[in-house]
C-alpha cells in the first residue's frame, strides 16, 4: 500500500523539481520582454507590443505564435550580421545564447493576436495577392508562396516562417532586404531566389493578402 | 474478371487486368506489351523555344461558365488537388497529387505541361501497333505514379468515367489555340546527358541532406498536415511513386530535378537549372535507390520482373545500402 502511495507520489515530485527550472526560463522571457537586459537589448515590448503583434506602419513583426526556433535563427542570424537590420542588430548582439532561447520560447508560446493585421490595399490588389500566394507566378517560374510556407502560408516547422497575421510593411521590407543583400540567411538561398523575381507591385499585392488573413496554427 | 486475361496479360494486379480487359472489350488490336498502360513511355526531346518563348496558355480567369468551365475546374482540383478531390482520391493509393511532378498546376515549360501533351494524343505507336490516347495515358499515371492498385478504388479510374472526362476538359482548355500533332518546345522534361563517369550514390546523398531534406525529410516521406494534407511530396517510401513510374528512371529523374528542384531555385520556365548534370544525376540516383511499392507488373520474382520491365536506367534489382531493390515496401 506505501508504496502505491509512492508510486502515485513520485509524478507530483517530479513536477516540483522541475517546474522552478521551467518557472525561471519563462520568467527570463518574460523579463527580457518587458525590460529588456543592461547589455543592450531594450524591452522587446516597446516595439513588437504586449501582445506580442508588432506594430504595421513601423514595420514592426508579430513576434507572438511564431515557431521558437525560428526566432531563435532570426535572433542568431540577425546578431552575426548575415541578417542586417540597424534596429535589431544591437539588441540581438545585447542577448546571450540562453536569452535569446527564452525571450523566443516565450513569444513562440504566447497566442497570436486573432484580429488580422488588416490592409488599407483595394480589394482587387489583395485579391491579386491572393492568387500569386496560393499560385504562385508561374508564367515567369515562381512558386506559390504557399508551396513553401505552408496551407494558409500558415508555417512550416522551423524553416518556413508564418506569414498570415504577418504585417504587410515588415513582408515588404523582407523582400527589399533580400533584393539587396541585406537579408542572405535563409536555406540554400531558397527564399533570396524568390524574392528577387517579384515586382514592387507583386510584393505589395501579396504582402496585402497575407495581412489580411488572421494568424493561424502552423501545419507542422 | 476473366481469369485467363489476368494470366496472359499482367498476372496478379487487379489494376492492369481492369484496363487490359478494356481494352478487349474496345476491340482493338490488343498488344500484351502495351507501351502507354505498361509502361511510362520516354518522351523525345521538344525543340529548344523560339523567340517568342513557350505556348502561351490560358489564365484562371479565362475559364468560361457552365457545364464545360465546371468540368475544367473540377479537371483542374483534380490534377492539383489529387488527394482531396472526392472522386479522383478514391484512385490513389499513396501520398502523391499529380502537379508534383508537372509543376505550375500542370502549366509550366519544361515540367511535362499539359497543354504540350494535350496535342500529341491519340498517338500510333508501330511498335505495339496500337494507337495510344490520352485516356490511358492518365490512367497509366494512376496506376504508377499515384500507385492505384493500393487505392481505395483498387484501380485507375474507369475509361470514361467523368473524371477523366473532367481532366480531359482540364487539359483541353490548357491547350487553347496550341497546334496538333506537334512537340511543342517546352513539352516533356529536358533531357540531361549521363556524365561520362556514371553517377555516385554517396554523393547523392550528400546533395540531397544538404539541399533536399529540408522540405522532402531524411527519409524521403515528405511532410503532411495532421489531416493528410500533402505539404511536400514523398520521393521514395510506401507514399511514393511505384516502381513502374517513370520517374524511378534515373535519366528521366535527373531530367526533372535539373530543371525544377530545389523548388524556387530551380527554374523549369526560363530553363534554369540550380544542380549541375552531374549533381542532378547523383542526387536522382540517390532517392532511386530507395525501396517504393511494388511494380505493379510483377512478374512473380525480382529477376524475371527486371528481365522484362527494367531493361533501362533504374536501379531495380540492384544492390544498395545493402539490399537488393525492387521487392516493394509492406
Ligand atoms: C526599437 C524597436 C525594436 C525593439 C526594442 C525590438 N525589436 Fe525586434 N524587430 C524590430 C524591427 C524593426 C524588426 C524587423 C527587422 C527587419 O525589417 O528586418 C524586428 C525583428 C525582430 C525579429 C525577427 C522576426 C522574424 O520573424 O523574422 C525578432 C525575432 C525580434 N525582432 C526579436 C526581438 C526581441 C526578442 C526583442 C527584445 C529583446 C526585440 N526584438 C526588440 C524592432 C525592434
Ligand atoms: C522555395 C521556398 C519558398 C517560397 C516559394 C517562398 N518562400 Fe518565403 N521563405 C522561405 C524560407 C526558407 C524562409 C526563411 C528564411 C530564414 O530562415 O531566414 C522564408 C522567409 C520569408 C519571409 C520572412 C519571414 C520572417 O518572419 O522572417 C517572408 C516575409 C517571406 N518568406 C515571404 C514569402 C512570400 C510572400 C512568398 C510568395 C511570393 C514566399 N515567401 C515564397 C522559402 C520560400
Ligand atoms: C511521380 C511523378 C509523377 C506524377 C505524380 C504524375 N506524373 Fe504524369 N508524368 C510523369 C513522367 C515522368 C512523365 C513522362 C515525362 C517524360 O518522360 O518526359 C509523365 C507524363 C505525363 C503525361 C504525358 C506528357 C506528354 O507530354 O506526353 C500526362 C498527360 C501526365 N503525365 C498526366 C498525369 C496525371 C493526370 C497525373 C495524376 C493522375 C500524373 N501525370 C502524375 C511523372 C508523374
Ligand atoms: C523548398 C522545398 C523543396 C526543396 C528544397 C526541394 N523540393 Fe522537391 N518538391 C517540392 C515540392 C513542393 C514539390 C511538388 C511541387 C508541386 O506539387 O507543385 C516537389 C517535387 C519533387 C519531385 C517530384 C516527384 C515526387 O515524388 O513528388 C522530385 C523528384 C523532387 N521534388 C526532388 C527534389 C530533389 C532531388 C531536391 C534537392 C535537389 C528537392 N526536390 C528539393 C519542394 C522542394
Amino acid at each position: 500500500m506505501q508504496r502505491l502511495h509512492r508510486l502515485r507520489t513520485l509524478p507530483a515530485l517530479l513536477f516540483l523539481a522541475l517546474a522552478p527550472v521551467t518557472t525561471a526560463a519563462s520568467d527570463l522571457g518574460e523579463q527580457l520582454a518587458q525590460q529588456g537586459n543592461d547589455k543592450g537589448a531594450s524591452a522587446c515590448t516597446t516595439c513588437h507590443g504586449a501582445d506580442g503583434g508588432g506594430n504595421g506602419p513601423a514595420g514592426w513583426p508579430r513576434l507572438a505564435g511564431m515557431n521558437a526556433d525560428h526566432l531563435v535563427k532570426q535572433l542568431n542570424d540577425m546578431a552575426s550580421g548575415e541578417r542586417d537590420n540597424a534596429t535589431m542588430n544591437p539588441i540581438a548582439k545585447g542577448l546571450s545564447a540562453e536569452e535569446r532561447r527564452a525571450v523566443s520560447e516565450y513569444y513562440a508560446e504566447m497566442e497570436a493576436p486573432t484580429e488580422a493585421p488588416g490592409t488599407d490595399a483595394a480589394q482587387s490588389v489583395v485579391e491579386r495577392g491572393r492568387a500569386i500566394a496560393e499560385q504562385g507566378l508561374w508564367r515567369k517560374g515562381v512558386p506559390s508562396c504557399v508551396a513553401c510556407h505552408g496551407p494558409g502560408g500558415d508555417g512550416v516547422g522551423a524553416d518556413f516562417p508564418a506569414l498570415s497575421g504577418q504585417h504587410a510593411s515588415y513582408i515588404e521590407n523582407q523582400f527589399t532586404a533580400w533584393q539587396d543583400g541585406d537579408r542572405q540567411n535563409d536555406p540554400n538561398e531558397l527564399m533570396a531566389s524568390v524574392a528577387k523575381r517579384l515586382t514592387e507591385e507583386e510584393i505589395k499585392a501579396v504582402a496585402a493578402w497575407f495581412a489580411s488573413q488572421p494568424a493561424r496554427p502552423s501545419a507542422e | 474478371m476473366n481469369k485467363t486475361h489476368q494470366d496472359i496479360i499482367l498476372p496478379g494486379r487487379h489494376t492492369a487486368l481492369l484496363l487490359a480487359a478494356t481494352l478487349l472489350v474496345a476491340g482493338t488490336a490488343f498488344a500484351q506489351d502495351d507501351e502507354t498502360l505498361t509502361k511510362q513511355v520516354e518522351l523525345k526531346e521538344a525543340p529548344e523555344a523560339s523567340g517568342e518563348g513557350y505556348f502561351d496558355y490560358p489564365g484562371m480567369d479565362e475559364i468560361p461558365e457552365g457545364q464545360f468551365g465546371e468540368a475544367v475546374r473540377s479537371g483542374m482540383e483534380a490534377f492539383v488537388n489529387t488527394l482531396q478531390h472526392p472522386e479522383a482520391k478514391r484512385h490513389v493509393g499513396n501520398g502523391q497529387n499529380c502537379a508534383n511532378c508537372h509543376l505550375g498546376g500542370g502549366m509550366a515549360a519544361n515540367s511535362a505541361p499539359l497543354w504540350g501533351a494535350w496535342g500529341i494524343y491519340p498517338k500510333y505507336r508501330g511498335k505495339n501497333d496500337h494507337v495510344n490516347t490520352m485516356d490511358e495515358r492518365i490512367r497509366g499515371c494512376f496506376t504508377y505514379s499515384m500507385n492505384a492498385g493500393d487505392s481505395e478504388a483498387g484501380g485507375p479510374p474507369e475509361p470514361d468515367s467523368q473524371l477523366l472526362k473532367d481532366m480531359q476538359s482540364f487539359m483541353f482548355w490548357s491547350a487553347r489555340g496550341a497546334p496538333l500533332g506537334e512537340n511543342l518546345p517546352g513539352r516533356g522534361y529536358r533531357s540531361v546527358e549521363k556524365p561520362e563517369d556514371g553517377y555516385s550514390i554517396s554523393r547523392g546523398k550528400s546533395i540531397y541532406e544538404a539541399q533536399c531534406a529540408v522540405c522532402h525529410s531524411g527519409d524521403g516521406s515528405g511532410k503532411f498536415t495532421a489531416d493528410g494534407k500533402q505539404i511536400f511530396p514523398p520521393l521514395w517510401g510506401e507514399k511514393a511513386f511505384n516502381w513502374g513510374a517513370g520517374m524511378h528512371r534515373i535519366n528521366t529523374a535527373a531530367g526533372f530535378i535539373k530543371y525544377n528542384m530545389p523548388l524556387g531555385k530551380a527554374n523549369p520556365v526560363e530553363k534554369h537549372a540550380a544542380l549541375s548534370d552531374q549533381e542532378a544525376w547523383d542526387v536522382a540516383a540517390y532517392m532511386n535507390s530507395h525501396e517504393r511499392p511494388r511494380d505493379p507488373r510483377w512478374e512473380g520474382d525480382r529477376t524475371t520482373t527486371a528481365e522484362k520491365w527494367h531493361d533501362h536506367e533504374c536501379l531495380f534489382n540492384h544492390k544498395a545500402h545493402g539490399q537488393i531493390l525492387g521487392e516493394g515496401t509492406k
